[in-house]
């Protein structure tokens, strides 16, 4: 188990260290990072002292390895725009993305097990057809349509809920609802897979022989055996939820890191924008790290594998 | 299908026929948002981005003095909606199909070669793979055309560079398992080169898994490009895209429900009947999913 998870850990250094390293590329695809550190319209002399101050006018290796080096001190650069730590401004934010971020995997648990559940037990049924459609159409729905159409029918029609902004807990429903959906899909389709799997194996046939009936071997036995490639997704989608949070907080004005991802790259404040892609990365990679060792614990075979 | 195999499957036929009505009806739509997206320029009834002032978010089948009727309402600029939506299926589609196509080759190339060459190459092109596959691509997409600036090339090279390595993935495991197929060393040993092998022998016998990928990401695509656009970071105003007639809408959502709803509605329906249509065609192609 300490080799597996040793393994492991090297390999989400390894992405950790090239994430890293794509957010320094790309940040220097539009040839001059100053440019992208300074409000419209400032003045030439002030980009130029600016530039000399935060190093870009040294060699591209040089800046490199001491942006590696801040960042392994956990320094993240000081906004330009708003003259204090970029990350303060993200740290701010970070407990409104968790609360949603949450709210969503609990819709998107849920309701998405249970889905995915009946699914798997009324193979071929009408019931299966009919949740299929509302699996597929929770999957083609983008996030900002669903969270207008809920904005248009629960916020402005019927008025039972608040639309835009954080505060009582009934602000957190609608977003919650629309960053939920698709991974509401997501579940439903790997808890259905899952499911039909382990209801082809040879035990299920044993236990039906001996007269047990398909609720309870399902209840007993399958739903455990299913669990672990559920367990795998629901750490990865909480990456997915992460990313997706940018469009849903747009959408609600909800005040976390995705919003704030966007109002950034409008007030041309890259630094924060550079912090909040760092970090929904890392969680990203945590969580999958998270999801192979669980995986491994859960399953010795696949820890035995390597 | 050859006529043989239509025989042997006689027996759970009417099962194919089911399936293969809403395949006819997913097609039927695909193939009606292309047509009207193709036709655009000449079934549209006005100017895209012609403002009249005088007409401002006016709702569906409203008549103008002048005699013109706007069936689907205007936004907020008293442009017609149903225009702009006409124009904005020709971005949404000319979007998707020029990333996917870009990420298809950037991918399927690497994928092969990792495969074919193995070695360093293998290792170098796999591990950049993991990589990609550990930021989310909304985030560096987002995070490149807003460093980029917005424009029509460079959010389909954007879209085309952060998705290619799903596609390599499958080039790749596809790639080794043909790779060791006698034909391939036959023809290695008549003395066929490298790309050759690929390209007329590989690549036909990958494609349809790869097929697969492309459906899918087909579909993702969309979705970006309208969340993009939505965000602001996309196609810029006034050139009309799906995405952005809805953040206009999102404002306006108390007073005009029709400025989210008709080009929400449509790019639903689009996603929704590429979704179809990738399911049914991983059902057909994909051996691992004929049981299920």
């Amino acid at each position: 188990m300490a080799r597996y998870v040793a393994g492991r850990l090297l390999q989400a250094a390894i992405a950790v260290f090239g994430v890293l390293t794509i957010v320094f590329v790309v940040m220097r695809f539009s040839g001059d990072p100053t440019l992208l550190l300074v409000p419209e319209g400032a003045s030439q002399e002030y980009v130029d002292a600016l530039r000399v101050e935060l190093g870009f006018d040294r060699p591209v290796v040089v800046q490199y390895v001491d942006y590696l080096g801040d960042l392994l001190r956990l320094d993240f650069g000081v906004s330009v725009v708003q003259r204090i730590p970029a990350f303060d401004i993200v740290a701010a934010r970070i407990p409104y993305t968790v609360l949603l971020a949450a709210g969503a995997l609990f819709v998107a648990i849920g309701v998405g097990i249970p889905v995915g559940i009946a699914m798997a037990i009324r193979r071929g049924g009408w019931l299966e057809r009919a949740l299929a459609g509302v699996v597929l159409t929770g999957q083609s729905m983008p996030t900002f349509l669903s969270g207008i159409l809920l904005i248009l029918v629960f916020g402005v029609v019927l008025g039972w809920l608040p639309t835009s902004g954080a505060g009582d807990l009934d602000t957190l429903v609608l977003p919650s609802v629309a960053l939920g959906a698709l991974s509401m899909a997501t579940f439903a389709r790997m808890a259905r897979i899952a499911i039909v799997d382990e209801l082809g194996k040879d035990y299920v046939r044993a236990a039906r022989a001996r007269g047990l009936s398909l609720a309870g071997i399902v209840g007993r036995h399958v739903l455990r055996n299913a669990a672990i490639p559920v367990v795998t997704v629901a750490a990865l989608e909480i990456g997915n939820l992460l990313a997706g949070a940018v469009i849903v907080e747009t959408v609600f004005a909800w005040p976390g890191i995705g919003q704030l991802a966007i109002q950034s790259i409008q007030s041309r404040d890259f630094l924060v924008v550079q912090v909040i892609v760092l970090l929904i990365s890392f969680v990203y990679v945590a969580t999958s790290l998270l999801a192979d060792v669980a995986y491994g614990m859960l399953d010795p075979r696949i820890r035995l594998a390597r | 299908m050859s006529a043989r195999a239509m025989t042997a499957r006689r027996p759970v036929r009417r099962h194919v026929r089911r399936v293969a009505v809403s395949i006819v009806i997913v097609g039927l739509i695909l193939a009606l948002i292309l047509g009207l997206a193709l036709l655009a320029p000449w079934i549209a009834p006005a100017d895209p981005t012609r403002q009249v002032l005088m007409m401002r978010l006016k709702p569906p089948g409203t008549l103008a003095a002048n005699g013109q009727l706007y069936l689907l309402g205007t936004d907020d600029l008293g442009r017609d909606l149903l225009s702009r939506i006409l124009f904005g299926a020709q971005v949404s589609l000319a979007v998707a199909t020029l990333s996917v196509l870009v990420s298809t080759l950037v991918g399927v190339a690497l994928g092969m070669i990792a495969a074919w060459l193995r070695g360093w190459v293998e290792v170098a092109i796999m591990r950049l793979v993991d990589i990609m596959l550990s930021i989310p691509a909304v985030l560096l997409a987002v995070l490149t055309v807003a460093v980029l600036g917005p424009g029509f090339f460079k959010l389909i090279l954007v879209l085309g560079l952060t998705r290619w390595p799903r596609y390599t993935r499958v080039a790749y495991g596809q790639t080794l398992q043909v790779a060791n197929l006698p034909y391939i060393k036959a023809s290695e040993l008549a003395g066929a080169g490298s790309a050759r092998i690929l390209l007329r022998h590989v690549l036909p016998n990958i494609a349809g898994p790869l097929l697969i990928i492309v459906t899918a990401e087909f579909g993702l695509m969309i979705l970006f490009e309208a969340g993009l656009s939505f965000l602001g970071l996309g196609i810029q105003p006034p050139a009309p895209s799906w995405g952005s007639i809805m953040s206009v809408g999102r404002q306006y959502v108390e007073r005009a429900w029709w400025i989210v709803a008709f080009p929400g509605g449509c790019l639903f329906l689009l996603v929704f009947s590429v979704n179809v249509m990738g399911d049914w065609l991983r059902d057909r192609l994909d051996p691992r999913f004929r049981a299920r």
